[in-house]
């Protein structure tokens, strides 16, 4: 037996906007992740001890009202806290071009803008596992 | 090895969580044998329960509601929660904490997503030996949650000390209920969505049923509840027929003997497991498995008087009597 990759799924914040979340986590599901999916409006918090708990390698974060450059940050910031930094978060949602830099400074290893393939995404997890 | 069951003895988190992703993947099956021999002494203390039932039945907003109720109580939970992988792609989407990701932040709750990788029956081939890791780790209650059951998937009542079979009204007649397989495992009936048209008549049958089922047994009887696990109805009545069920259990020794049975088929299935294993080895049948299925196919010799020529062949140059 093979180690599976796990990536968690979530939505900071309190908008409920998750189609695009839920593409994300089946169209993972179909390129052979194991993939949790916890829904809407959870708090940073919620979403370092699930990653945690799930052992995941991955937390995907989605947002899409505005408040990604409060909240991104702050789950990074919470697995360090933890020593789980080693579990690598990227986001995706309405994010302007110019917030990016901003994130990956703060530990978004990569972002995710409307339109991007799945496979870009799925290519990046490839090369970062 | 040692310094990773410490932790998790210590309930360290991470270490929980690692060490079931050590036994799902069994990248290393050595460090893993290792950790459940050390972890062995310690178990036995949580009480295990299994929920099953058909898609779509509540299973995990019931046990969201168990959590709540368990946890006023002071009792902490760890849940094992099983969704199917895709045969196709292999991957998963494990959506049952959703249901219960109010929970998440409650450190007296652990939640664990389980992909079944393959696994029929209902639970992942990993279940049994996570539920020893979180009984070892201290926790009172460990939860195990089904994938969606038909009527074959029957597996977790191989691993736990009570099944609660989760049904709801318009899945079928009379006859569904009296057909072998999961309507024979369950010990608690729960009749969830109470509130939907056809419940009343469900409980009725499934009364008919236990009551053929209990006079031919002698142990205690099978109690149905009626929750509405949305409405937050019919919860606290459950929680207590199942608590008194299982006192009944462990007073008179059925718990007992039913956690020997437990080990009884652990031993057979590790026991069948690692002589396949050698076998297999022995015989390399992966890489003859090719020019045994042209043989077949072309009829120079049928199926079973190759292989047990193949292994006659086997026991004879291990010099089995």
């Amino acid at each position: 037996m093979m180690k599976k990759i796990r990536i968690l799924i979530a939505k900071p914040g309190l908008d409920g906007h998750d189609r695009g979340a839920k593409y994300v986590a089946r169209a993972l599901k179909d390129a052979g992740y194991e993939v949790i999916y916890t829904g809407i409006r959870q708090t940073p918090d919620a979403i370092v001890k699930t990653a945690i708990q799930e052992d995941v390698d991955f937390i995907g974060l989605s947002l899409l009202s505005g408040a990604h450059n409060e909240l991104f940050p702050k789950v990074v910031e919470l697995l360090k806290s933890k020593n789980a930094d080693d579990i690598i978060v990227f986001g995706g949602g309405v994010i302007p071009e110019s917030d990016i830099p901003g994130l990956k400074e703060n530990g978004i290893r990569a972002v995710f803008t409307p339109g991007t393939p799945i496979k870009d995404i799925i290519a990046y997890i490839e090369s970062a596992k | 090895m040692q310094n990773l069951a410490r932790q998790v003895l210590k309930q360290d988190i991470r270490a929980i969580a690692r060490s079931i992703s050590l036994i799902e993947n069994e990248t290393d099956i050595t460090q893993k044998e290792a950790l459940i021999d050390t972890l062995h002494p310690h178990c036995g203390n949580a009480i295990v329960w299994g929920i099953t039932g058909p898609p779509g039945a509540g299973k995990s907003c019931l046990l969201d509601r168990f959590i709540e109720h368990l946890r006023q109580d002071n009792k902490t939970v760890a849940v094992i929660a099983v969704d199917p992988s895709s045969p196709f792609s292999g991957g998963a989407l494990l959506g049952d904490r959703l249901r219960m990701q109010k929970h998440a932040t409650d450190d007296g709750v652990f939640i664990r997503s389980m992909a079944s990788r393959g696994h029929l029956g209902g639970v992942a081939g990993a279940t049994a030996d996570a539920i020893k890791i979180f009984d070892a780790a201290g926790f009172d209650y460990v939860i195990i949650e089904t994938i969606g059951v038909g009527q074959t998937e029957i597996e977790v009542m191989e691993l736990s000390d009570i099944v609660l079979l989760v049904l709801v009204p318009g899945l079928g007649d009379e006859i569904q209920a009296l057909k072998a397989g999961v309507m024979e495992i369950g010990d608690i009936f729960i009749i969830n969505k109470k509130d939907l048209d056809g419940a009343d008549r469900l409980k009725s049958e499934v009364e008919y049923v236990l009551s053929l089922k209990d006079s031919i047994e002698s142990d205690s009887k099978h109690p149905i509840c009626m929750t509405s696990a949305t409405q937050n109805d019919g919860i606290g009545n459950a929680l207590s027929q199942i608590n008194s069920y299982f006192a009944g259990l462990r007073d008179d020794g059925r718990l007992a003997q039913k956690r020997k049975e437990r080990i009884e088929k652990e031993l057979k299935h590790i026991a069948t497991t690692k002589i396949m294993a050698s076998a297999n080895r022995f015989l390399n049948i992966d890489q003859r498995l090719n020019g045994w299925v042209e043989e077949v196919f072309q009829k120079k010799v049928s199926p079973y008087k190759l292989l047990n020529k193949k292994i006659g062949d086997f026991l004879q140059e291990i010099n089995w009597q």
